[in-house]
């Protein structure tokens, strides 16, 4: 009985969040559907809690921790490189003082 | 009494909706790009809450391996965040989603592992972290296909079995199916699990070979989605709301784009999915080649830029040719030059100009192109007919009028960038070879469209230099 409502509680949260991301994500503008993905992508980087809860439980084997660790790296990767990624183009959408002539040189050499 | 308050399961509850509640906030910032950077910063500040609450948990423990996994993580992601070219953008976001697929089945992994095959947990949970477990394993594997034909170490055309393709994709997820079945109704071998998880990876290597490298928008968007129905599927298996809603909320996410992208290409997900467009495509053209009676006209820079000179308004249109000859300063010097004498310039982007959503806007914005004279393609379709030069780069199909105006083409109805309503289009191309579809563009033999053959980054700076001289 009280899983069953857990269940149902979680499902009707899962619903309504995806309604919820159906009426955000449409507001975004074509310009910034980059940023949107990479900084959505850096969201589901959340599993990392998964992890963390994990391998804080009791009966983990060797195994099981070395497979945890992975997933927390990975998750840590997720979350923060794509956060990072994201603030670096979005600083690049904030208008700028002009700055005579910083356009070509800015790239590294390849 | 302080940390026992602090462990509080309720306590921990409401840091989790909080975070949530950021992560809603901070994706409402992204509908401008004034409030973008806000939005992204209050995201990550609920992701950091979200991150305390869970090792404030009692159980928490074994703080070695949780600072080991988050160092390990901070010098990969840190550094590779910092360094990425704006053009590898498609590739990274790949890797990043990647990693996170592949944290989602391996989380499945050590559950399955830790209830010695899901013993004891209620068959709901089971089912949720198995699901986690196939999907997040098809994206991480898919993902990581996809960041390497991005990233050009395996060959971005379409690799597939041919016509048995979808045939052996079927087969491979009635098989994972099967096996995800199996355990839920009550085996415990671990070697069934394994077997899960191979299958699932051999599906996401299966699904995205034979994607061309066009249909990566599409793709990558579509795995975006996976991990995230993945995480909250996750979320469900561990009673995690903020996972939850985190999750459904980046499916949702990914769902609108990929739908986007599609409806942008005029294709269909499942069409796409089944793979091998690009070569389907490719043969339809060819046949159709050659059957142009028009004739070419070409022009040179010093022509160009007499035209482009005396324009009142000028529309450029940039393509992943631009951004592959790296040309998108040269272009933004163009414009400054234009500017200078009074030339009202903007930019059309058409949604899959790129090789990920809105790819071109990061691409300009990072040469300095201020957002407000970047044009979505209805805006901009208002505003040929009273564009006197249109300037295209490195972009083919999005402007073929056989979209519109051909009902045999194989990509008519696809929504296209109308720069032929224009008084004239110059266009900047290597050659008269098709663009990726395969498909000839009527565009170059209209009477008002002049072609400059050369690479874009060189033509470009030759039409600046001589605009300069004028």
């Amino acid at each position: 009985m009280i899983l069953a409502s857990t269940l149902t509680t979680n499902l009707a949260i899962l619903v309504l969040a995806g309604f919820i991301g159906f009426v955000v994500i449409s507001k975004v503008p074509n310009t910034l559907h980059t940023p949107l993905m990479s900084g959505t992508n850096a969201i589901h980087g959340i599993v990392l809690l998964g992890g963390l809860l994990i391998v804080g439980l009791s009966g983990n084997g060797t195994f099981n921790k070395v497979i945890l660790v992975i997933a927390i790296a990975f998750g840590t990767i997720n979350v923060v490189g794509g956060f990072l990624v994201t603030d670096r183009m979005l600083e690049m959408f904030k208008s700028k003082p002009k700055s005579g002539d910083g356009g070509s040189g800015g790239e590294k050499g390849s | 009494m302080a940390s026992t308050f602090l462990q509080a399961q309720s306590f921990l509850d409401v840091l989790y909706i909080v975070a949530f509640a950021l992560f809603i906030q901070g994706l409402r910032g992204l509908s401008g790009p004034t409030t973008a950077v806000r939005g992204n910063r209050i995201a990550a500040v609920g992701m950091t809450i979200a991150v305390i609450a869970t090792l404030l948990n009692r159980n928490e423990g074994n703080w070695g391996l949780i600072v080991l996994g988050i160092a390990l993580g901070t010098a990969v992601g840190v550094p590779a965040a910092r360094q990425v070219k704006m053009t590898a953008m498609p590739q990274m976001v790949a890797l990043f989603n990647g990693v996170g697929g592949g944290a989602v089945f391996l989380i499945s992994w050590s559950e399955f592992r830790l209830t010695h095959g899901y013993q004891g947990t209620a068959t709901y949970i089971t089912i949720f972290s198995l699901f986690a477990a196939i999907v997040g394993s098809v994206s991480f594997w898919g993902s990581n296909i996809a960041f390497g034909k991005l990233q050009e170490i395996i060959p971005g055309r379409p690799i597939s079995l041919g016509s048995g393709q979808q045939i052996v994709n079927l087969l491979l997820l009635i098989l994972a199916v099967a096996a995800a079945v199996d355990i839920a109704s009550g085996a415990h071998s671990q070697g069934l699990f394994i077997g899960m998880l191979v299958c699932a990876a051999l599906l996401g290597n299966a699904v995205v070979f034979p994607i061309g490298g066009a249909d990566m928008p599409v793709v990558i968007s579509m795995l975006n989605a996976f991990t995230g129905l993945s995480a909250a599927a996750t979320g469900i298996a561990l009673n995690n709301p903020a996972l939850i809603v985190a999750g459904m909320i980046v499916g949702a996410s990914g769902s609108i784009l990929t739908n986007l992208m599609a409806v942008a290409m005029n294709r269909s997900i499942p069409a796409i999915v089944a793979g091998g467009f690009g070569g389907g495509g490719a043969v339809e053209g060819a046949s159709g080649a050659g059957e142009h009676a028009g004739t070419v006209r070409s022009t040179s820079a010093a022509d160009a830029a007499i035209q482009l000179a005396y324009a009142n308004r000028v529309v450029i249109v940039p393509g992943y040719g631009m951004a592959v000859a790296q040309a998108q300063h040269a272009v933004r010097e163009l414009t400054k030059e234009l500017e200078k004498r009074q030339v009202e310039v903007s930019y059309a982007i058409h949604p899959v100009a790129g090789r990920m959503p809105g790819h071109m806007n990061v691409l300009l914005a990072e040469a300095d192109v201020p957002y407000d004279q970047l044009k979505e393609m209805e805006e901009a379709n208002q505003e040929f007919g009273r564009t006197d030069v249109s300037l295209v780069i490195g972009a083919n199909d999005v402007t073929n009028p056989a979209a519109k105006n051909t009902p045999s083409s194989p990509i008519y109805g696809m929504p296209i960038l109308e720069v032929s309503n224009s008084h004239s289009v110059i266009v900047i191309k290597r050659s008269m070879n098709p663009g990726f579809a395969g498909i000839e563009n009527e565009l170059y033999y209209e009477p008002e469209t002049t072609m400059l053959f050369g690479d874009a980054k060189t033509a470009v700076s030759e039409i600046t230099a001589e605009l300069a001289q004028l």
